[in-house]
């Protein structure tokens, strides 16, 4: 039963992601992307983190997508401006990168034995025990992504802000 | 698990960086626009702290040993790149006294900027895990983005940072992702529990060659090897020039830090496995850099693609491995931040009123009018081209000897090739100053920060060449903790 369910939300998790590059209207990808969001999410439930499925529901697919879709619309982005970015030329090599990368990734996924990959079943995932682990074996990169943060929100207004007349 | 004493003893070098980054984004609310300078002033005294606690750790029990839950290690080798990050945060800020002026982007944040790009820099040395290394990485590179788009008049600045901010932004996802792979094989991602586990064959799965691939891709991006290098030309050039130079030895050097102990601790028993990755990445890096650097106008975009040349001679040092191999990249990391900041500051010195000074053939004939400042750029164009008694050359040296000794004759021998190839251009510049006559009269700055930063520059790499023993000595003693 619960493979049946993995493959539902794999199967359209993948199918959305195509639709995120194959849409050629931005808005279209996007709401593609949170459909994408949702069906990891769902992944995340069948591996027993449902806090991290809270997580990528509130955080990703309420408030990353949200804002994506306001820069979108805000922005306008046609669809010829658009293109300008993506140059027929380089499609053909595209073509040719993919079933080689494909077929890498085929060779890879078959030559490995999966056996005992992560850190195991049986694994508590409750918000006690990754508040926990934040605050005690990840305490210095938890830190360090505070730092990170502030120098981020920094930059973003020094690089918005109109330094001449 | 509780933290005591030890575990913040190990960070006061790097809290009191970010400390004082953090603190001065307040204070420059207080300070006149034409005083900024203060708040540079101050930087360099957080600096100057950072290097007295770091240097005092040295002989305190807090060394050796992994703090924070393994996420963490002062040892001889954070300590050295510590104190060669310091010297290039330090050096490009005093060329920035005068060029935020020229440019006029005098602001508080450009240096507090600097300041948390240095607090990343460092924490990346120290990092033992690959996860307080991711967040290093990122939290050195964001300020640099922002740093890279400061000149905001400028449209090769603006496209330079979007350039430099969504490959990062790309290279970072890849790194993640190889990471991902490494927690997927290994269950672990603090570095010695990754060789541990790694010691076992029957880890060496396929999975585990796409990881190595991943995480030669995202560093090969950090460090601008080729082929990630696409981003470097552009971002060089379009950066305020004391960041060209900033990123050129600061982050840079931090980001070899962190693909040393990446490699040589965490990934050695998979040794044979990425030797030959890291080697076409050197190789490609040499060749192209040194080739294509001969057919730039432009002196920036010419020293953006030496520095790839340069991340191929430190990549030689991690293929050959071993302490020696190690002692050499770090060897020439401290000399290329001397000779490399030392060239910069030439260039900012040409940079006056209306006169860019960024194109080479603005060098022509400039010992006629300016000799002092012609013999210095004779003095890093021989160094950054390895021509003895410079320290370029006892680094290159030592990185070729470290190839041999393992038995890599053939990539010592398309290295010195290279070198070769190199030294077309850099002596080219030389050639332009001293037996051509001046074209137009050159204006150049004056300014107390460039002078002393020059000063530096040319002590070091005179130092580095003609008295190499002693720092040797300490790059090994350093290296051998890896």
């Amino acid at each position: 039963m619960e493979r049946l369910f993995f493959l539902i939300f794999a199967s359209v998790a993948v199918v959305s992601a195509l639709c995120v590059v194959l849409f050629r209207n931005p808005v279209r990808s996007a709401l593609a992307l949170m459909l994408c969001l949702l069906q990891v999410a769902c992944v995340f439930v069948l591996l027993r983190s449902p806090f991290l499925a809270v997580v990528q529901v509130f955080v990703y697919v309420g408030a990353v997508m949200v804002l994506f879709l306001f820069v979108v619309m805000i922005l306008d982005i046609r669809q010829a401006e658009l293109e300008a970015f993506f140059p027929p030329r380089n499609r053909w090599l595209m073509y040719a990168i993919i079933p080689v990368i494909t077929f890498e990734f085929l060779l890879v996924i078959l030559g490995t034995s999966f056996e005992g990959f992560g850190p195991g079943a049986g694994g508590e995932t409750k918000v006690e025990v990754i508040g926990r682990a934040l605050f005690t074996e990840y305490l210095l990169p938890f830190e360090v992504v505070s730092v990170l943060l502030l120098v981020a929100m920094v930059g973003a207004i020094v690089m918005a802000k109109k330094r001449w007349d | 698990m509780i933290f005591g004493l030890r575990d913040v003893m190990a960070v006061i070098p790097e809290a009191i960086v970010a400390g004082a980054a953090c603190l001065l984004l307040l204070v420059d609310f207080l300070i006149a626009k034409k005083r900024k300078i203060i708040v540079a002033a101050l930087s360099i005294a957080a600096v100057a702290a950072a290097a007295f606690f770091s240097l005092y750790l040295v002989g305190t029990d807090v060394m050796w040993k992994k703090v924070f839950a393994g996420m963490f290690v002062v040892d001889g080798f954070s300590t050295f790149f510590k104190f060669v990050l310091y010297l290039a945060t330090v050096l490009s800020m005093m060329l920035s006294f005068h060029y935020v002026k020229e440019e006029d982007i005098n602001t508080g944040e450009y240096y507090t900027l600097m300041l948390f790009s240095l607090s990343g820099m460092m924490i990346a040395a120290s990092a033992s895990d690959l996860l307080s290394i991711y967040v290093a990485v990122e939290l050195m590179s964001i300020p640099v983005y922002v740093l890279v788009g400061f000149l905001q008049k400028d449209a090769r600045s603006n496209e330079a940072a979007m350039k430099y901010v969504i490959l990062g932004a790309f290279s970072s996802g890849v790194l993640l992702y190889g990471i991902s792979f490494i927690y997927g094989i290994t269950g672990t991602t603090e570095l010695s529990a990754v060789a541990g586990a790694l010691a076992d064959p029957s880890m060496h799965t396929p999975a585990l060659s796409i990881a190595i691939i991943m995480l030669v891709a995202g560093f090969g991006f950090k460090i601008a090897g080729v082929p990630f290098h696409m981003w470097a030309p552009d971002a060089y050039e379009g950066a305020p020039t004391p960041i060209t130079g900033f990123m050129s030895a600061g982050p840079k050097a931090a980001a070899c830090a962190a693909v040393l102990r990446v490699f040589t601790e965490g990934l050695q028993p998979a040794y044979s496995r990425w030797v030959v990755i890291v080697a076409i990445v050197a190789v490609l890096s040499l060749v192209y850099g040194n080739i294509v650097a001969i057919a730039q106008k432009n002196i920036k975009r010419m020293l953006a693609y030496s520095s790839i040349g340069h991340v191929g001679y430190a990549l030689l040092g991690l293929v050959a491995g071993g302490t020696e191999g190690a002692s050499s990249v770090m060897y020439y990391m401290a000399v290329y931040a001397f000779m490399n900041l030392g060239a910069f500051s030439i260039i900012i010195m040409m940079r006056k009123g209306e006169q860019k000074g960024e194109m080479i053939e603005d060098y022509t004939g400039l010992a006629k009018t300016r000799g002092g400042m012609a013999l210095l750029m004779l003095i890093f164009m021989f160094s950054l081209a390895g021509l003895p008694p410079t320290a370029g050359f006892i680094g290159k040296f030592y990185i070729f000897m470290a190839l041999i000794h393992k038995g890599m004759v053939g990539l010592a021998v398309i290295a010195v090739l290279m070198s070769a190839v190199g030294a077309y251009f850099y002596i080219r510049i030389v050639m332009l100053m001293y037996m051509k006559d001046p074209v137009n009269p050159v204006e150049t700055a004056s300014s107390r920060g460039l002078y002393y930063a020059l000063a530096i520059a040319a002590a070091g790499t005179i130092l580095l060449g003609v008295y190499p023993g002693y720092f040797i000595k300490l790059a090994q003693m350093a290296g051998g903790s890896l």
